[in-house]
């Protein structure tokens, strides 16, 4: 009987430890994308979108629609690489400048960049790591 | 013993006091003396460096000239409408000043554009009304290569210039700079850091005062 507690107890902790470190390793695989993109972010976003995610005037749409980062969740990859022009409504205003690409980013840095803005100024998706953005940057048109 | 110490306390209040207010921005740039006879005695004076007369067309394509900024005090920069590297921190930046001096009849801004084959007067405009920006309190102005480079370098002391190494083919500083109404040069600030723009507006408070408070 005691050696059976014994050996209960054992299995309890051996189980619980392992759904944890598999947990761990999410957010640590999280936590590692969105400190990674802070920095992206601040060398290749920053100085139009600002630090605060909140663009400038007109000219610079701001970060923090979440719905329309929903909606282009598939797309943001190509975005950040290519780039983009025409008019597009961030928060229910029109915005017709220039976005410049980003070609010397990396899949897993673009990745990271998006992990970081669509976590950030109010917004909070999930996970996105660097095989999504492979798979989404094939589709760029 | 104790009224030693409030007694020098208290003089270390006025002290500090006095200094604050008396505090004078420098005047920057070139400078010479110069000899004048008044009255049989030999004086000297020193005459600074002083922005000469200039002028451009503005964002409403009005022409703009040294004399819309006379009895004025104003902060200057250079910068270019699709530059995605240091202008837009600048402007940013230099929005929240002209929040903070909005309506002030003795303040203007005045940016110049270094994009000389692009960034023509319509296109200034649709820059500035993105901006958020009405009226002619912020004037953004479009001249000949030749004069927006030379005013750049020889009269504000700021690096601007054509590289075609440079993938934007266009290279300058941040600099803001803060002139008073005698066109001198009395201040510059890294347009980019935040530091540096707060002391911009404490300045320009006290250049106000210098100029404006004697008048009434």
């Amino acid at each position: 009987m005691r050696n059976k507690l014994i050996y209960f107890i054992f299995l309890t902790i051996a189980f619980t430890s392992m759904i944890q470190s598999c947990q761990n390793e999410t957010s640590i695989n999280f936590k590692r994308y969105y400190v990674n993109g802070k920095g992206l972010y601040e060398k290749n976003c920053q100085n139009c979108h600002g630090s605060d995610g909140k663009g400038l005037g007109t000219l610079y749409p701001p970060l923090t629609d979440s719905s329309y980062l929903n909606l282009k969740r598939n797309k943001l990859a190509c975005i950040i690489r290519n780039g983009q022009t025409g008019t597009v409504r961030v928060n229910n205003i029109a915005y017709d400048g220039i976005m410049p690409g980003n070609q010397t980013l990396a899949d897993i840095d673009i990745a990271q960049v998006i992990v970081y803005i669509t976590n950030s100024f109010g917004n909070k998706q999930d996970f996105y790591d660097s095989e999504f953005a492979k798979n989404d940057l094939v589709k760029c048109k | 013993m104790k009224k030693v110490v409030l007694v020098a306390i208290a003089s270390l209040i006025f002290q500090s006091c006095v200094n604050t207010s008396e505090r004078k921005l420098p005047i920057l740039g070139e400078r010479e003396p110069v000899e004048k006879t008044v009255d049989g005695k030999l004086l000297i004076d020193t005459i600074y460096q002083t922005v000469p007369a200039f002028s451009y067309f503005n964002q409403d394509s009005i022409p703009v000239t040294n004399k819309d900024f006379d009895n004025k005090i104003y902060v200057t920069d250079f910068f270019f409408t699709s530059c995605n590297t240091i202008c837009p921190i600048m402007h940013r930046n230099m929005l929240n000043v002209y929040t903070k001096f909005k309506g002030n009849p003795k303040v203007k801004f005045l940016s110049h554009t270094i994009d000389i084959k692009y960034d023509l007067p319509s296109k200034l405009k649709s820059y500035v009304s993105k901006l958020g920006i009405e009226g002619n309190q912020w004037e953004f102005v479009h001249g000949s290569r030749d004069s927006i480079f030379g005013i750049a370098a020889k009269s504000y002391l700021v690096s601007a210039f054509e590289d075609s190494a440079d993938p934007q083919g266009l290279v300058h500083q941040g600099w803001f700079i803060l002139v008073d109404t005698k066109k001198q040069l009395r201040g510059a600030y890294d347009g980019t850091k935040e530091d540096q723009v707060n002391q911009l507006m404490k300045d320009m408070e006290l250049l106000l005062k210098e100029e404006f408070d004697n008048e009434e």
